[in-house]
């Protein structure tokens, strides 16, 4: 074992320079892609912080938070990044979690007051849908149509919970009918994002659960008008990504800093086109050219993190007991 | 000398009794029905075969507890004697040393044998290339160098024809002569006995019955040997 | 005593069964005494259950019966070509889970090739969403495997049997009671183990092409009791099940079958003397060109997905492909370093026991083995600079079940053949293994290892928790672009990584083969 732990060593390229403090952030994987914020979130903090900001990417929010709870007090990170409100109640029960000083002139559709997460960026779920095929106005003209659906499963999936508490918060005691109506809409149901995404693409559906920002990455990456998101009436769920500061850091001040950084200007302007959400702050320039395009949910529907976490597993049942009719 | 003092040899559900004496030096011939146990005296002899009762000697050595690669034997199989994969000349360097390291004057030992064997030309050949003739040689030579004081002898060269046969027992004949090693060789055709067996080990009936002179066997066979002979 | 003597001593083998055993029982253990109190089992765990064994039953059970006229015809037929179609069988069986289902769909989908050509006929589209394609899916997995199986056992029986049964003017029929139907008997419980097993811990394809939560299996459970509701205990009860159910299975196998593996020696056409009439001769192009169509057309689907994004492919992506034939390497060595020994172990006589815990690996939730290892090592050492050799080693024994199945028979026979004649020359021991053995070994070895560090390159490998930032494979690139919404390029790198992994199989197996005397 000896060799491969000194074959790992060789191959690690982290350069830990003793001088130089390092700053941990664990955050989900496409948060660290080459093809997401990370790199450039990095460059850009370094600059400024004297440290060495180290980003580890570990599978999405919900692991993540998994990864934090095996890890408990002990954990090498300083600060969490990717959370949403649908997990920071069991974030804040593990008590693992410091409280934040940020201030910051949020562009939130609500009024942000958490003591203990900082939001960086947020995004309405919605489907979306080839732009030139009609789309259904709300859940009930979906289930009434003959619209073919694909959605994630809220047990391995961020959006698939997202979709799961916007029935909730959108129909309340009448989301099991819903979902009774819907199964026959649903082509099928997947583990995550991607392969949603990607089923949707080869035209295996009609529509797929997603973002409204996502028509954005092929407006300004591809030039491709072709994606719409379907405006729903009865309002949209919103997902609220956060960053909190472990208890346990020894950085603390450094981990403040990042949170501060944060929100500020030049973390906040390399949101929009490569996380493909609403940053948190608006930047001075404004959205990226492309954004004014998507479309604006009249009302933002949204449980507060208590609720979430309560009616998590009877939204999860009575969608497990529509759809395995 | 080569001793089996009351032995019980057991073979799966089979048992064969042995109770006697090779000299040394002696060429002895076993023969019998099939099933006799013919190659199961012979295993027992080269370490295959447990004891259930009685004691084995080479000299004053006892042999049961010795592995088989430490008794003083040298055994051919009815096939499979050779490694395909090995060449001609590390097929008979593993009677030597079996990890194959060879310095210059064990390979000279080899290439000796070879030499003897009639294939000096053939050092570097893997087995595929011979003919089942020089297969045999190869056996024989590393026989040679492994210099022990038994040869056991399985029918190594059932498969051939009579004629090289008859060449192969020739060369044997000749081999102990020179070793003055002991040879106990299976057989099941009598004529292999004449050609090169001074003595004869009648296996019949569960029991391998003590030496006996070839050709006053042969002549005057016993009722299960003349069943057997028809 | 001398009667047990051997050329080669059992305990190196027994010792990597033990090291086996405890890296998939003791990540097991580990996540069970980390648990909290938890809620057990509830009723949709038990309802996952029974969904998981349905359709690993009729995934397994179609699979094999598939797989016996494909083998047959391929045994009995020569044709150009078909050493190449015979390795390309093995694709679908190291693609990347995600990969695999976009080129089945594309091919199967409500919007792919098969519908589309229906539609142009005025037909319905096909529906594939539902148990049947999950089975479906399992098929195209396992298709390949269990018809390498079959096909081993189909060239087990020596060609004098086939000669004699013709001259003694056996028909088809007589011919199959004779000699097929024994080997099948022989051959098809431990083909159906092993598919069983394999489709026992499905997750991503028995939910995306059962169309939704009614396809829940184990595997979902135990992910749902991770990350949703972090229930280790019940993480560790449904893991701890699903190694029962695997367990009890590979024992049927074993006593009802004599563990033959599926070796190689597959580029020999039998010479046979009953399929030589018009009629068979049809039936089997028929079953080989069907075959061939069902398992090539979604590869081909990724083939022409991939290729035009070829250009597209960053560095980022060259980087982690060489990051994951570094894993597959490595990985490939711990594989033999475990397998060999337990081969070796095996053909002693050695059995029971160390087969168990090599096809353990098959039933393991990979999820639970890292969460366990990760519980295991994280007070002790930093997780990212063990990334490496963990994932090699969890990608080894995942490997290790098909690995043994190749080994033990030949390891087998070079111990019943040649173990006599070393223990006379007093060749024991490195002797032994170093001359004998392994050489005599070689192509087995090859094949194994080929298979090995193909199934590395494909699996998503870096088990999330013990990511390195630095060290991305190619797998997780393919996701990560995927996340991106990168497609086309997500299409190419997967398209790489399928050139790789066929590659990485090709060069070892034929490597094992060269100038590999008789």
């Amino acid at each position: 074992m000896k060799y491969l732990v000194l074959a790992a060593g060789l191959l690690s390229t982290t350069a830990a320079n003793a001088d130089v403090p390092e700053l941990t952030v664990y955050t989900y994987d496409s948060f660290v892609s080459d093809w997401g914020p990370g790199p450039a979130v990095e460059a850009a903090f370094e600059k400024i912080c004297g440290c060495d900001l180290k980003l580890v990417g570990a599978g999405d929010g919900a692991a993540l938070l998994a990864r934090i709870r095996l890890e408990g007090a002990r954990s090498d990170a300083d600060v969490v990044l990717g959370l949403d409100t649908s997990l920071t109640a069991a974030a804040k029960a593990s008590g693992l979690f410091a409280d934040h000083t940020v201030e910051a002139d949020y562009s939130l559709p609500l009024t942000w007051t958490d003591k203990t997460f900082v939001p960086y960026d947020w995004g309405y779920f919605s489907f979306v849908h080839n732009a030139d095929a009609p789309a259904p106005a709300n859940f009930k003209a979906l289930a009434a149509s003959d619209v073919k659906i694909i959605i994630q499963d809220p047990r391995s999936s961020t959006p698939g919970l997202g979709l799961l508490l916007w029935v909730k918060a959108a129909y309340g005691d009448e989301a099991p009918a819903i979902w009774a109506d819907l199964s026959d809409n649903i082509v099928t149901v997947t583990k995550g994002w991607s392969e949603a995404y990607g089923l949707f693409l080869e035209g295996e559906a009609d529509m797929v659960l997603s973002y409204t920002t996502s028509p954005a990455y092929h407006l300004i990456a591809e030039e491709d008008a072709s994606k719409a998101a379907a405006l729903f009436d009865e309002g949209h769920y919103l997902q609220i990504e956060v960053a909190g500061k472990l208890a346990a850091s020894d950085q603390p001040e450094l981990a403040d800093q990042f949170l501060d950084f944060m929100v500020s200007e030049a973390f906040q302007s390399i949101i929009p086109t490569t996380n493909w959400m609403y940053p948190a702050v608006t930047p001075a320039a404004g959205l990226p050219a492309g954004f004014e395009t998507l479309v604006q949910p009249g009302i933002s529907l949204l449980l507060s993190e208590d609720e979430a976490a309560s009616l998590r597993d009877v939204a999860l049942d009575e969608w497990l007991t529509a759809l395995s009719q | 000398m080569l001793r089996l003092e009351n032995c019980l040899i057991e073979n799966g559900g089979f048992q064969l009794r042995a109770d006697l004496t090779i000299a040394r030096g002696s060429r002895v011939a076993v023969i019998g029905p099939s099933g006799a146990g013919k190659s199961t005296l012979i295993e027992a002899v080269a370490g295959f075969r447990p004891l259930r009762r009685g004691a084995m000697f080479w000299n004053e050595t006892a042999l049961a507890q010795i592995e088989p690669g430490k008794r003083p034997v040298a055994m051919l199989f009815q096939d499979g004697n050779l490694f395909p994969h090995l060449t001609v000349a590390q097929n008979v360097g593993l009677g030597i040393r079996a990890n194959l390291h060879l310095d210059v004057a064990k390979r000279a030992q080899v290439q000796a044998a070879l030499v003897r064997v009639g294939l000096q030309d053939m050092a570097d050949r893997r087995p595929a290339a011979l003919s089942g003739g020089q297969q045999s040689r190869v056996a024989l030579a590393r026989v040679l160098v492994q210099g022990r004081d038994l040869l056991l002898l399985d029918e190594p060269f059932a498969a051939l024809g009579p004629a090289l046969k008859a060449e192969m027992l020739d060369l044997v004949g000749e081999l102990v002569a020179e070793s003055g090693a002991t040879l106990l060789m299976v057989s099941h055709d009598p004529n292999d006995a004449r050609r090169i067996a001074d003595q004869v080990v009648l296996v019949a009936e569960g029991q391998a019955h003590p030496p006996m002179d070839t050709a006053s066997l042969l002549d005057n066979p016993p009722p299960a040997l003349k069943a057997y002979l028809g | 005593m001398a009667d047990c003597a051997q050329p080669v001593s059992p305990r190196l083998g027994i010792g990597a069964a033990i090291v086996v055993a405890a890296l998939i029982l003791g990540t097991l253990a580990a996540v069970a005494l980390r648990a909290e109190p938890g809620r057990g089992l509830g009723s949709s765990d038990w309802a996952a259950l029974r969904f998981t064994l349905i359709q690993a039953c009729l995934s397994a059970g179609l699979s094999v019966a598939l797989a016996i006229p494909v083998a047959r015809a391929l045994a009995r037929r020569r044709f150009v070509g078909r050493r190449l179609l015979i390795s390309l069988l093995g694709a679908p069986f190291i693609l990347p889970v995600i990969v695999a289902i976009l080129g089945l769909l594309t091919v199967f989908g409500r919007a792919g090739w098969f519908s589309s050509g229906l539609a142009l006929l005025g037909l319905e589209p096909v529906q594939i969403y539902g148990l049947h394609g999950v089975v479906l899916a399992h098929v195209f997995f396992n298709l390949p495997l269990a018809t390498r199986l079959v096909l081993q056992g189909w060239q087990e029986i020596p060609a004098e049997r086939f000669r004699l049964a013709a001259q003694l003017g056996a028909d088809a029929r007589a011919m199959r009671q004779l000699l097929e139907f024994p080997m099948l008997k022989r051959i098809v419980p431990g083909a159906l183990a092993v598919v069983f097993a394999i489709c026992l811990s499905s997750f991503a394809v028995a939910l995306t092409l059962g169309g939704g939560p009614r396809a829940t299996t184990i595997e979902l459970a135990i992910y749902q009791a991770f990350r949703f509701d972090f229930d280790l205990g019940r993480a560790a009860l449904l893991s701890g099940l699903q190694l029962v159910l695997t367990g009890a299975a590979a024992l049927v196998a074993v006593r009802v079958s004599a563990g033959e593996g599926f070796g190689t020696g597959l580029d020999r056409p039998l010479q046979r003397w009953d399929g030589s009439t018009a009629g068979a001769r049809i039936v089997d192009g028929l079953w080989i060109v069907l075959a061939a169509g069902f398992l090539l057309l979604p590869l081909s689907a990724i083939v022409l997905a991939g290729l035009p994004g070829m250009l597209t492919l960053t560095a980022a992506v060259w980087w982690a492909a060489l990051n994951s034939i570094l894993v597959a390497a490595l990985s490939t060595v711990l594989l033999l370093l475990l397998a060999l020994p337990m081969a070796t172990a095996v053909a002693l006589g050695r059995g029971g026991v160390i087969e168990l815990a090599g096809i353990l690996g098959l039933a393991a939730s990979p999820l639970v083995i890292g969460t366990g290892l990760f519980i295991v090592i994280y007070p002790i050492a930093d997780p990212f600079s063990l990334a490496l050799p963990v994932t090699a080693l969890v990608n080894a024994v995942m490997a290790l079940p098909f690995a043994l199945r190749i080994l033990v028979p030949r390891a087998r026979a070079v111990v019943g053949r040649y173990g006599r004649l070393a223990l006379s020359l007093d060749m024991r021991g490195g002797a032994f293994v170093w001359r004998v053995l392994l050489p005599r070994m070689r192509p087995q070895i090859g094949f194994a290892a080929g298979l090995a560090a193909a199934l590395s390159m494909g699996d998503l490998g870096v088990i999330a928790l013990f990511a390195d930032p630095e060290f991305a494979t190619l797998p997780l690139q393919v996701y990560r672009l995927m996340g991106a919404y990168r497609m086309e390029t997500a299409a190419a790198a997967a398209l790489l990584l399928l050139a790789l992994s066929m590659a990485a199989f090709w060069i070892l197996d034929r490597g094992g083969r060269w100038h590999a005397e008789a």
